[in-house]
């Protein structure tokens, strides 16, 4: 924790009268937890908090403090306040606030963390306004509070049979003091009146009509329009480049390099010629005249099939580095009837967020004013601040819908840049990449190599697996998002069991993407668990049920959820119980990321000439003791599950003289729906507190779909795209 | 060059560049946010309008084949979203980010005023088009199926 979190760390409710005798309430609170140390920041610790707004027409104005992009916490963190405050949710109005660290703390969106940051603060902040709201009526009648109870949006004292609304109480409870937030009486989750329904996104009318939402909508008086060419070659710079010509083209207002900071690493602010239009369309088509001489830099001399040739030769040699070592590998393998060696990659894959990166900022009077579609604002600003020499104080931020995030907004890349052009010109700029700028810079999901070797035992039991895997970084730092964790699955499930790493430099920016990490290790585990079960003549249910009753202490997953949704998918796809024609199979996998545990069972059908066509997908989660608001949470699991077979069927970034080789959707394609199949989503309630729902969905999929391809046409994948796979049969 | 045509019924007279799309037109002339960029090529539809009755990839049509031409936006389907297709979005909570939604629904409700009963084989070829980052296909699909005032038909 800081020294300023700290100081803070005392919990507090502040009452105040707003104008219109309506009162404000405003909570702070310590954070829950640490976020996971994957696609979620290590910088942001600290405290959360909320605040409710009322009327005296009875409307409820709930702040929405989080960024949305698509995972529906505008709705979501907003019910749970609202469910404890007995609002009626038809009075509720959802406001977005902009960054506002001195009222709110860990605005941020990743790691599938809002639901477990938020479930018990959010749920005080909402039972807090309801007791003053209570006291408030009981003062007036002159009873106890207890003989008072809520219901949508207003206080009854049944005895008299009177009532009075939120709305008529709100001015009274503003002059009461708090309760103690930890001792204020949460609700029995059986009286849950919005928790657990279906809740509507509270921008759905917004988006449905064409309403201005997203960053990219974001219109100002005396607005200018800007690009940004940054060198194809990641981190290089400008050497010189055709300004006057471009300052002469019509609509053109300025052309100008910008020098990176002396100190910057790939996440700051990159060298490149920023072109200012008095349209968008202006400044994009003078840089189709642009002449650019760059400084590459070393970068240039990587590319994919480099880092191919270096992963064999790592794999060749001893590792440089265990990461964990249980029991004799060596010797299991030694003993064991059945060894299996395979080596598997995936590659660079690329955010493509439908709304390419953009920021629109004005600088005036020393402050800067900032409208971004950001999942991690604070960071902006303090990278904004750093390199620019603007006090944090000086600069505000505007938090705008997103139209996707799935963790490229973590990096404030495009924030530094719109801040650092708006500095040099005297007018709100909004700053606006292309699809090509978007996939040509993007903090991509890193490509990996792993190298196993695994053994079971006469009996079909697993007793050995040996993991060399070999990824990017400056040994012992892991490039962003390109790490693995000692205690990832199946490590404490076999009592013989070594995992090792290599690793090789990178000049390519990496990051977060969905599930960071498990998107890509979930098809490597889970496909090998896979290859073991067959080669060991087990059912693939079966043989992942006997790994899952052989827990070790130390494990990171709670093997009794994770069993539970094993045998729900099992279950809800029929698993073992239907024949199938040839070409058609189902394949399961499951993975535990991100506080969730799921496991998905796909159905594929591959034609002789080898056409895959994915029929069907079943999912089962645990996510725990609520499911907040189903009618999302089935979308959101859909939507993962899609997600991931559109990564497994076809993308791939491939990286040659330094830059990426695909910058546009005719070269990385995305999924369409006519490749979409069913979805057919069920959550198993647990007993365990409410957790995420963005990202533990996605990683199960890719494996069991290339499970599937396996049973359906005896083919091992081990390399991801799928397009790259002859999968014909017969 | 100066071109005259209709948007969502009112006539606009706009002096830009030949070549500059329809899309930017739209969003930066004349201030009509709700049609969106994707990719620029034609390859995502996220901006889709309707050019005399047929949808059409506001970002590959040049200004300057726009005289005369009657265009409705997402701004422009209905007053206030009544259109059935917008209805059926939101009564199925259709949109996760939204940032495709109406290039979507521009390309759904051509759809349905040519064929008012798609098949999902008819509904597969006319959306596949547009592209969801957040794979909302799934509820997109039984969305057309209730504005069109039936249930799925596999």
């Amino acid at each position: 924790m800081s020294a300023q979190a700290s100081v803070t760390r005392r919990d507090f409710l502040r009452v105040s009268a707003i104008a219109g005798g309506g009162f404000l309430l405003a909570t702070y609170l310590p954070a829950l937890a640490r976020a996971e140390s994957l696609g979620a920041p290590g910088s942001d610790e600290g405290e959360l908090n909320a605040f409710i707004r009322i009327t005296p027409d009875g409307i409820v104005t709930i702040a929405a403090k989080n960024p949305e992009i698509g995972q529906g916490v505008k709705t979501m963190l907003p019910m749970i306040i609202a469910d404890e405050l007995d609002a009626d949710w038809a009075n509720v109005r959802v406001e977005q606030v902009g960054l506002d660290t001195t009222k709110y703390e860990n605005q941020w969106a990743g790691g599938s963390m809002a639901t477990p940051m938020n479930w018990t603060p959010l749920r005080q902040v909402g039972a807090a306004a309801r007791a003053m709201l209570v006291a408030a009526a009981a003062a007036t009648w002159n009873v106890d509070p207890s003989t008072c109870t809520t219901e949508a949006g207003s206080v009854h004292h049944r005895a008299s049979g009177r009532r009075l609304g939120y709305g008529e109480l709100a001015g009274k409870a503003a002059g009461l003091t708090p309760p103690d937030l930890k001792t204020v009486p949460l609700k029995d989750p059986a009286q849950f009146r919005i928790i657990g329904t279906p809740v509507h996104g509270v921008d759905n009318h917004a988006i449905v009509t064409g309403r201005p939402l997203f960053g990219i909508d974001v219109t100002l008086p005396g607005m200018v329009f800007a690009v940004f060419q940054k060198c194809p070659v990641f981190g290089g710079t400008v050497k010189s480049a055709n300004l006057d010509a471009i300052r002469a083209l019509p609509g053109v207002k300025d052309a100008f390099i910008v020098e990176p900071p002396a100190d910057t690493d790939l996440t700051g602010l990159q060298g490149g010629v920023a072109i200012i239009g008095a349209t968008w369309w202006a400044a994009h088509s003078a840089r189709g005249k642009l002449k650019v001489e760059w400084n590459e830099g070393a970068t240039a001399q990587q590319s994919s099939t480099s880092f191919a040739a270096q992963a064999a030769a790592l794999a060749a040699q001893p590792p440089q580095r265990s990461l964990r070592r249980d029991g004799d590998p060596e010797a299991a393998l030694g003993d064991a009837a059945k060894v299996v060696s395979a080596e598997y990659f995936y590659p660079f894959i690329a955010h493509v967020t439908l709304e390419p990166q953009n920021c629109t900022a004005h600088f005036h009077d020393g402050k800067l004013e900032i409208w971004a579609p950001t999942q991690m604002p604070a960071r902006g600003r303090t990278i904004v601040a750093n390199t620019l020499g603007i006090k944090e104080d000086d600069i505000d931020i505007h938090l705008t819908r997103g139209g996707g995030g799935f963790g490229r907004r973590l990096n404030n890349d495009y924030m530094v840049e719109a801040a650092r052009i708006a500095k040099q010109v005297s007018a709100p700029v909004k700053l606006l990449w292309s699809r090509e700028d978007d996939m040509g810079h993007d903090f991509y999901r890193p490509a990996g190599f792993h190298y196993l070797t695994g053994g079971v035992d006469a009996k079909g039991t697993l007793t050995a697996w040996k993991n060399h895997f070999v990824t990017f970084g400056d040994a012992p730092r892991y490039a962003a998002s390109a790490g693995i964790s000692d205690t990832e699955f199946p490590a404490r499930f076999i009592p013989n069991f070594s995992l090792d790493v290599s690793s090789m430099p990178l000049g390519v920016p990496t990051g977060a993407l969905r599930a960071p990490g498990s998107n890509a290790i979930a098809f490597v585990m889970q496909s090998f668990i896979d290859e073991l079960a067959h080669a060991a003549g087990r059912d693939p249910v079966d043989f992942r049920r006997d790994l899952l009753s052989n827990v070790e202490p130390g494990a990171a997953m709670d093997a009794s959820r994770m069993s539970g949704v094993l045998e729900l998918v099992a279950e809800k796809s029929e698993w073992g119980k239907r024949t199938f024609p040839r070409g058609t199979a189902q394949g399961v996998a499951f993975h535990f990321s991100h506080r969730g545990y799921f496991a998905e069972v796909v159905q594929v059908t591959v034609s002789r000439a080898g056409a895959l066509k994915v029929d069907k997908v079943w999912v089962a989660g645990d996510i725990g003791s609520e499911i907040i608001n189903p009618l999302n949470a089935e979308s959101q699991a859909q939507g993962a599950v899609l997600d991931g077979l559109s990564e497994a069927l076809a993308q791939e970034i491939t990286i040659a003289n330094g830059r990426a080789e695909q910058l546009n959707f005719n070269r990385y394609p995305l999924l369409r729906m006519y490749q979409a199949p069913p979805v057919d989503v069920h959550f198993l309630k647990t007993k365990f507190p409410p957790t995420g729902l963005g990202e533990p969905a996605l990683p199960p999929a890719v494996a069991a779909l290339c499970n599937a391809i396996y049973a359906a046409t005896g083919k091992r994948v081990r390399s991801l795209p799928l397009s790259k796979h002859d999968l014909s049969w017969g | 060059m100066k071109v005259s045509f209709k948007v969502n019924g009112v006539a606009h007279t706009v002096d830009v560049p030949a070549d500059m799309p329809l899309l930017w037109v739209l969003r930066d002339v004349l201030d009509l946010k709700g049609t969106k960029f994707g990719c620029g090529i034609g390859q995502c539809a996220a901006c889709t309008v309707h050019i005399d009755g047929e949808p059409a990839r506001s970002c590959r049509r040049r200004a300057s084949t726009l005289e005369g031409a009657d265009i409705v936006t997402i701004e422009g389907l209905s007053a206030d979203g009544g259109h059935p297709v917008q209805r059926a979005w939101e009564a199925l909570d259709v949109p996760q980010c939204g940032y495709c939604q109406a290039g979507q629904i521009m390309t759904a409700a051509a759809l349905l005023k040519r064929n008012p009963h798609p098949s999902d084989a008819d509904i597969d070829s006319a959306m596949s088009g547009n592209l969801c980052r957040c794979n909302t296909y799934l509820r997109i699909r039984d969305a057309i199926h209730r504005a069109a005032g039936a249930e799925a038909t596999p």
